[in-house]
């Protein structure tokens, strides 16, 4: 993956950033110590590395603006790092950048329950948001994978969605407002707890931007009642086809169950093998859950089951009680350790049609006996956010680049199909080069207005999102890192 | 009237436009009355172009009526979440409401206090942007995150970054059943806090609003039969401290009340200037008592507030600061123009606004002076 060649005045002009980050901040929030930044030099899309000229923790939206008005007046470059569980490279530094992480403002500021919303700083975890309200009966619905880990900052930079967002939506359907930092240190306010934007939906554009419009330090969170149960049912299935024909029926017969989860034989054998969840072997398994009351949750699994029985499954199993629940959401949960245990592999995240699954899922299989390289399938199926983890070999020399060509080939073929690169990780550095499969140059062009109103010296989260190649004047114009 | 038949002319009629165009749909809404210009509607560019109920996705040409969708989602037993506000009743005009006017003004109705606004569903869409370039986001998948979203930015921009030609949006199955639990005689305080006792409840309440005219509190609540039933008998026993409630539960009077309180047809053929409040439910019953307002309507549990005042109330100096925003829906020419439709934004929001209109239509064309 290319990354632009860092700026050599800044590297020559350190000392004297980091004094200056120094002067305005508390003691060791700035870290510069080469051995201590490696820490930073990458996200959880970790083939790709590279230190920082520093580090910086600040505590406060005011330490926040101080940082951001002496980066824009050396003009250096800065990385927002919410908690770095960035798959597609979102996170990763540049030699000239200033690594800008959000992990100390982890703060709740007010919790609203007649209004339903949390205000809280953005370097809180997700699964902590929920943590603050759940004794009182809420629960903040994005639930990304990660969520143990990964920080509300993040979220709000990829918009990161989850298994739960059939029903609930994605972060951009639960956000509220945002109190941003501009790169030349303004504060800016926007939205709040009111439901919807005065003037232009600025907040609609921020959240998914990757943090190259500010570097956003506080949200404000819609929160909702916990539904009184939920309960999971698990569907086998020997034909992909039948699977992804059940899917769509149960969706058209007017069930929105909140999680319609899909795994393949060669993720269920691997989980299996990992987790001993005791699930059938077939070709196709799914977990559909539905929440309400008990007569809610029997009324809408009896039909879930009905449909799905016309189909012929080989497994129909129900949960009868919570551990039940949980043996049936073990296997999915741990898929992806179970994926790792066999071999290093890259997780993809495009989104097709749901009606386009056979087929897709059909050339992902023929793609993997050309390139010779296995691949599972786990996803979110109501939705058509796919989860292909290609496996590959780290230290068998050209694999990863096979890998990459393999994945590259998988997503040009979710856009071909009516889909998308990145149903919900962002596009990074990972996927930043294949925007022009999905793009043309206007569409990215008006994409990269939007940056030029916020962010005009282009200084923020240098190298992601848009190809080097597409925005290659603008940086040459701005003279930040050529 | 400029009225193009595709895309591609709507396009070749921007490109070569010589002054401001006062861009609408099926000029139900006014708000194309609001800016100055050659007047040119969307509403020749029309159908369905894809429908796929499995994929719970539809999409249409801007100036497909909202009526020909909900006529053919009903035909697949679907509709729209988020029951887009038909504006005819109470502004007195007439015309077809269309899909791409829905979408440039963001328009929602109660229903979007529990499953959100029309730029939640809006999944994608095409627009023509102050140059006459044709530019597309998003797609027609639930689940995208390629690049930034202009899907969300060009929603409820009133066609002052782009015109829409095309929008892909998420529908939802049609309920089976729904009933509306009706409390009587609430001051508007104690009518929000039982709002939002329903709305924090977990009885998944699709609407939540109080007409201080009738003395009525309305919570609805849709779904299966016997889902409806279990939880509507709940929540009237978490609301019997606020008041005795009653039970509506026949289909088309239920859907009688919501069509009223959408589209605010309390206010229909009376006198004076119509603001809309956007606002933190709880501020809603003060706010109104400061307004001085003839009526007041309550909607999504507070947070959504109407208000009918005197022909020419500055109504936000009257309210001095808030959180929230106040835009005017009905009012004459010279009210209009005198105090803006739109809440003014504080400066630095107001800068990148207006940066992101000269980015978009560089030359100031597309309704021109309508959003600041």
């Amino acid at each position: 993956m290319e990354m632009p060649k860092p700026n050599p005045e800044i590297l020559l002009k350190k000392a004297r950033i980091v004094s200056r980050l120094q002067e305005a901040l508390y003691d060791g929030a700035v870290i510069h110590d080469e051995a201590e930044t490696r820490a930073y030099e990458c996200d959880a899309l970790s083939a790709y590395r590279c230190p920082p000229l520093c580090a910086v923790l600040p505590s406060s939206t005011e330490e926040v603006s101080a940082i951001l008005k002496i980066c824009h007046e050396e003009g250096v470059p800065v990385v927002p790092r919410g908690s770095g569980t960035s798959l597609a490279g979102g996170a990763l530094p540049t030699a000239d950048a200033v690594i800008l992480g959000v992990a100390r403002l982890n703060a709740v500021l007010e919790t609203d329950y007649p209004n339903r919303f949390i205000r809280v700083q953005t370097g809180r975890t997700n699964l902590s948001v929920t943590g603050a309200v759940e004794t009182d009966g809420f629960f903040y619905a994005p639930d990304p994978s990660s969520q143990l880990a990964c920080a509300i900052a993040g979220n709000i930079a990829m918009n990161s969605g989850g298994a739960h967002c059939l029903k609930y939506g994605v972060t951009t359907n639960n956000l509220l407002g945002v109190t941003m930092v501009l790169m030349d240190g303004t504060v800016v306010e926007v939205g709040g707890a009111h439901m919807d934007a005065g003037g232009i939906d600025l907040l609609g554009v921020i959240c998914g931007s990757e943090g190259q419009l500010g570097v956003v330090t506080e949200a404000t969170l819609r929160i909702l009642p916990k539904p009184e149960g939920a309960r999971p049912v698990l569907i086998g299935y020997d034909s992909n086809e039948v699977a992804g024909e059940c899917v769509s029926d149960i969706i058209k017969a007017g069930v929105l169950p909140v999680a319609i989860e899909f795994m393949d034989r060669p993720c269920i054998e691997a989980t299996e093998a990992f987790a001993h969840a005791g699930y059938p072997m077939c070709e196709a398994l799914l977990i559909i859950e539905v929440e309400g009351s008990p007569a809610e949750i029997d009324e809408q699994l009896a039909l879930i089951k009905e449909i799905a029985r016309r189909h012929n499954p080989v497994e129909l199993r129900e949960a009868q009680d919570a551990d039940e629940a949980a043996r049936i959401w073990l296997g999915r949960k741990s898929a992806f350790g179970a994926m790792g245990q066999i071999n290093d592999y890259m997780c993809l995240d495009g989104t097709i049609p749901v009606s386009a699954l056979p087929y897709v899922l059909r050339r992902i299989g023929e793609m993997s006996r050309e390139y010779g390289l296995g691949v599972g399938n786990v996803f979110h199926a109501g939705d058509g956010n796919m989860h292909p983890l290609i496996l590959y070999d780290a230290n068998k020399p050209g694999d990863l680049e096979l890998c990459e060509a393999f994945g590259a080939d998988i997503l040009k073929l979710c856009v071909e199909v009516g889909g998308c690169l990145t149903g919900e990780h962002g596009v990074g550095i990972e996927k930043r080069d294949l925007m022009v499969v999905q793009f043309t140059p206007e569409d990215l062009e008006a994409q990269m207005r939007v940056k030029d109103v916020f962010d005009p010296d282009w200084l923020l989260n240098p190298a992601k999102v848009f190809p080097l190649a597409s925005s290659a004047t603008r940086r040459a114009a701005t003279g930040v890192a050529a | 009237m400029i009225r193009p038949a595709s895309e591609e002319d709507l396009a070749g009629v921007v490109a070569g436009a010589k002054g401001p165009l006062s861009i609408q749909g099926g000029g139900t809404r006014g708000f194309a009355d609001n800016a100055e210009g050659e007047r040119l509607t969307t509403s020749g560019i029309t159908g369905i172009t894809l429908y796929e109920p499995g994929a719970l996705t539809l999409v249409a040409r801007a100036g497909t009526p909202v009526e020909e969708i909900r006529e053919r989602l009903a035909r697949d037993n679907q509709r729209l979440p988020f029951e887009p506000m038909d504006h005819r009743a109470l502004l007195g005009t007439t015309g077809e409401p269309t899909i791409g006017g829905v979408v440039a003004a963001n328009i929602s109705g109660p229903r979007r206090v529990m499953v959100g606004a029309a730029r939640d569903y809006a999944l994608g869409l095409r627009f023509v942007d102050g140059r006459g370039m044709v530019i597309r986001n998003g797609g027609r998948v639930m689940k995208n995150v390629t690049g930034y979203d202009l899907v969300k930015l060009l929603s409820g921009s009133y066609g002052t970054l782009g015109i829409l030609t095309e929008v892909s949006l998420k529908v939802l199955p049609k309920v089976a059943a729904s009933a509306t639990i009706v409390l009587g005689g609430l001051s508007d305080d104690r009518a929000v806090a039982a709002m939002a006792a329903a709305l924090g409840s977990p009885f998944e309440v699709s609407g939540a609003a109080h007409d201080p005219g009738t003395g009525e509190t309305l919570l609805r609540l849709e779904g299966f039969d016997e889902s409806v039933r279990y939880r509507s008998e709940r929540l009237a026993e978490l609301l019997k401290p606020f008041a005795p409630s009653r039970m509506e539960s026949d289909a088309d009077v239920v859907a009688k009340l919501w069509a009223a309180i959408r589209d605010v047809t309390a206010f229909a053929g009376k006198e004076g200037d119509v603001w809309r409040l956007s606002v933190k439910p709880s501020d809603a019953p003060d706010l109104v008592g400061r307004s001085g307002a003839k009526q007041s309507l309550y909607d999504w549990g507070g947070g959504l507030v109407w208000l009918r005042c005197d022909d020419g109330t500055d109504l936000r100096a009257r309210l001095a600061a808030f959180a929230g925003h106040a835009t005017l829906i009905r009012a004459n020419a010279q009210t209009r123009r005198g105090l803006g439709i739109f809440q003014p934004e504080p400066a630095p929001l107001a800068r990148i606004s207006a940066g992101l209109r000269a980015q978009f239509d560089p030359r100031g064309i597309l309704n021109p002076g309508m959003m600041g």
